[in-house]
């Protein structure tokens, strides 16, 4: 059974080499300062999707990213490594978008794709952490979901079994498809760049990136297909004007201050009611929750 | 995460020689693979971008998995059992990686499945996979076997064994036996031809790097009665038909993680690849000459993680309120090691660029006949390369051996300890000036461009070249430094005493390797600032070099060779 899957991903700034320009004043990330990357755990995701295509032939891998212009980018990163091809939903109304607004924008790229076996992506973005745009996607889709995934171990008669990793174990669980797997970042390493995907597809090029390009790149991708990266608005996936970006997003910045983490002791809690519920006011009074 | 080949303008700086052009156009054919595959490239731009982009994936592996597993690979070794030889874990994995980023068989043909890479990008991958993990570079250096196979296979052995090279399978060059080591010559190993015409091996192999590989060439006696080498003919083996076990591997000082099998065969069936007789005399040949590029690359790789161990520690070191490196001790050992690094790397690439020019006029020629101008010119850099090969692998290797010295030195206690990289890169070190012919058999492979002149013409084109006048000074060094290379040689040649060469020969090759390597640091400054202070610390550590050397032969009278036991 050949399977179409569409791998989310997202194009974020390298915050594991945070050094001390990484904020600006105002507490926004200083984007200058920190290389674009491909999110770690979205990696980890491509590689079960392009581990899925070896198992069964005839699938196709088809990353679908949010973001500015350049996020094309991660698209033919993942092209190198083993997937068909790519979509960058970008639009200027679709910025300033949280996960709400976000998880339905991409909803909707995902229906105007048509059919689709499985939807994978990373556990969360290392920029946000917030691990809230995968679940919101199969919400707003109405299928399935399955976290935390570390492995998809068998696609087979319509269902797909994942093992999970939790903080206590692991757990195998198997879910209808189609489905939306996230995957955590203890699972497989992404395979690396190919040599001949990457001197083959290195031409590879959205619309917008298009106009940049020398002649003699140009003329490559105009007479291939395959090196032609698909760039999505939000009005040719039918998005509501008012669901999408700003508009569409309830959540509110109030203030982003930079915090210096300090260790401190560990605290043991009894498992019961009483201990957990003091625990809660405790972090609502001092404003950690709420 | 690091990457080996980004982090390391100098690469860069070397894959864009002038000659790479010339290079890349008779490789390419002047780019006609771009209508049968969708990889090859339309021009020149195209495939030096394809050379730049691939040795970045090969940086980024190198930079990441490789030389994060290097430390762990040296702990576990290799093993053997059951008679089959085991790699660390680590090994396997990055063999795997290797294989998945489609880095094995860069140089073959496209049609066999290869990446079509000239020899210089390849060797440049070589080395960052060296500065990663030395031993790993043997392992996936062997693929070199294959140009081997290349070159004097049939067409049918070509199709049916390079193409399993491309898609990752291992090969391993079964040459030297327990009485044939340096002196191939003795091999002993036997085939016998069947009645069917196939052949069959018997006897015992040691010493052979990776020698469980999947593809083996092996050398061996086809010709009953003889003694010498016009007796040995090349095998090509099949792991899958059998026949072939691993007894034991060696517990080795370094390269630890690069099984070192010694191989029984029994009645292994094998084919013959190429002619009768000619497996010594012509084919091991050609296959040492590419392996001592390998480990010349190998050599400049460890001399550049070395230095950069050594130069990172001495940043961080404090000793008497401030930095080591800022004292004048550390920082003279330090720029010594540069020096000896960008020199060896100069010459390796000089002399990968001089391959590629005979090797694709050879494969040229396989196709269609040369036109005399082009067999001239295949000539002319056969010879160079011949020439400038022993002095890469013997100056190189010894090169990579004293940085892995000094890099234990500036660690000081601590790099006595098992506890830094640097304990490791010196074990790893120590093999490079031995194994793929010794330095001393370098040098015996040098001395007849000494005595012929070859070294003495390269030299003179580099002297013509003319430099700014920033540089002037320092071609005027090396010109005075060739006077006294000249008069040695006289001294030396005159004599007509085979024995008083050879005793002389390694400060002869090693006053030319001097001088060559300081007239290509000079053309690398011409074009690029970075290399000035480089050109000052070669320059005099050349003077001081071929000053040293010069001295000793002119106080020499032959009739001293006596005290020496010669």
């Amino acid at each position: 059974m050949s399977l179409n899957i569409i791998v989310l991903a997202k194009q974020v700034p390298d915050t594991r080499n945070v050094g001390k320009d990484a904020m600006k004043e105002d507490g926004t990330i200083n984007r200058a300062a920190l290389p674009a990357i491909f999110n770690p755990e979205d990696l980890n995701a491509l590689e079960q999707a392009l581990r899925l295509k070896e198992t069964h032939p005839g699938s196709t891998v088809t990353l679908l990213t949010m973001g500015l212009p350049r996020a094309a980018e991660i698209v033919r990163e993942a092209i190198f490594r083993g997937a068909d091809g790519g979509i960058v939903l970008t639009d200027r109304a679709l910025g300033g978008a949280d996960t709400l607004a976000t998880s339905y924008s991409l909803a909707q790229a995902v229906k105007k794709f048509g059919k689709c076996d499985l939807i994978l992506g990373g556990r969360q973005a290392i920029d946000g952490d917030t691990a809230q745009v995968g679940p919101q996607i199969a919400e707003k889709l109405g299928i399935p979901q399955v976290t935390y995934a570390e492995d998809i171990l068998d696609v087979k008669d319509g269902k797909v079994t994942v093992k999970r990793r939790l903080e206590h174990g692991v757990e195998t669980v198997v879910a209808p498809l189609p489905c939306v797997v996230t995957v955590n970042g203890s699972a497989a390493d992404c395979r690396p760049r190919n040599a001949k995907r990457v001197m083959k597809y290195k031409y590879a090029a959205s619309p917008s990136e298009l106009a940049k390009l020398s002649e003699v790149a140009a003329a490559k991708v105009a007479a291939n297909p395959d090196l032609n990266i698909a760039e999505w608005s939000a009005a040719f996936v039918e998005a509501d004007p008012e669901q999408i970006g700003l508009a569409g997003s309830p959540t509110k910045v109030k203030a982003i201050e930079n915090v210096v983490f300090t260790a401190k002791e560990s605290r043991r809690l009894d498992n019961n009611d009483g201990q957990i519920e003091e625990l809660v006011k405790e972090l609502i009074a001092n404003h950690t929750i709420g | 995460m690091a990457n080996f080949y980004t982090d390391n303008p100098d690469l860069k700086h070397h894959l864009n020689h002038p000659l790479m052009q010339k290079i890349v156009e008779l490789r390419e054919r002047n780019y006609t693979d771009a209508e049968k595959f969708d990889y090859a490239p339309a021009n020149f731009e195209d495939a030096m971008d394809n050379y730049d982009k691939v040795l970045e994936i090969v940086g980024d592996l190198c930079g990441g998995k490789i030389a994060e597993n290097a430390e762990a690979v040296d702990h576990q070794g290799a093993s053997c059992s059951d008679g089959r030889a085991h790699y660390a874990d680590g090994t396997i994995e990055n063999l795997d990686l290797c294989r998945k980023a489609g880095l094995m068989g860069m140089a073959m043909p496209r049609r066999f499945g290869g990446l079509n890479f000239p020899i210089t990008p390849y060797i440049m991958a070589a080395e960052i996979v060296s500065r990663a993990d030395t031993g790993f570079e043997n392992l996936w250096g062997l693929q070199d076997c294959a140009e081997t196979l290349y070159e004097f296979g049939s067409e049918e052995q070509r199709a049916k064994y390079i193409p399993h090279v491309c898609e990752g399978e291992t090969m391993s060059m079964d040459l030297t036996e327990p009485d044939a080591g340096s002196d191939l010559q003795s091999v002993m190993l036997k085939a016998t031809q069947k009645e069917d015409g196939t052949w069959v091996l018997n006897g015992v192999k040691r010493f052979i790097t990776n020698g469980d590989s999947d593809i083996h060439l092996v050398l061996a006696r086809s010709e009953d009665g003889t003694k010498d080498g016009r007796g040995l003919s090349m095998f090509i083996y099949d792991k899958r038909n059998g026949g072939v076990t691993v007894r034991r591997i060696e517990n080795k000082m370094g390269i630890k993680g690069s099984p070192t099998c010694e191989l029984v065969y029994k009645n292994a069936p094998a084919e013959l690849c190429g002619s009768r007789r000619m497996g010594l005399i012509k084919y091991v040949m050609a296959l040492m000459n590419g392996a001592r590029l390998g480990i010349a690359a190998q050599s400049v790789g460890v001399s550049e993680i070395a230095y950069r161990e050594a130069y990172q520690y001495a940043l961080e070191r404090r000793q008497f309120g401030k930095a080591i490196i800022e004292f004048p001790a550390v920082s003279e050992m330090l720029a010594v090691m540069k020096a000896k690094l960008d020199a060896s790397r100069s010459l390796l690439y000089e002399c990968s660029r001089f391959v590629d020019m005979y090797k694709i006029y050879e494969d040229i020629a396989r196709e269609r006949s040369l036109t005399p101008d082009e067999r001239a010119e295949m000539k002319h850099y056969s010879r160079l390369a011949d020439a400038l090969t022993p002095l890469a692998k013997g100056l190189g290797s010894e090169y990579c051996n004293q940085n892995a010295y000094d890099c234990i030195q500036i660690h000081g206690g601590s790099g006595f300890m098992k506890d830094y990289a640097c304990e490791r890169i010196y074990r790893d070190a120590r093999i490079t000036s031995i194994y793929e012919g010794t330095t001393q058999l370098q040098v015996v492979a040098a001395i007849r461009h000494v005595t012929t002149g070859t070294y003495r013409s390269l030299i003179d084109t580099y002297a013509a070249a003319g430099y700014p006048a920033e540089l002037e000074s320092y071609a005027e060094i090396l010109k005075q430094l060739t006077e006294a290379y000249d008069k040695a040689v006289a001294k030396v040649t005159e004599a007509n005493d085979p024995k008083y060469l050879d005793f002389m020969a390694r400060r002869l090759v090693e006053m030319a390797g001097d001088i060559i390597m300081a007239y290509l640091l000079l053309q690398d400054a011409k074009t690029n600032e970075s290399f000035r202070n480089t050109v000052v610390v070669y320059t005099k550590l050349a003077q001081a070099e071929v000053a040293r050397h010069c001295d000793f032969i002119a106080n020499f009278e032959p009739a001293q060779l006596q005290a020496y036991g010669i």
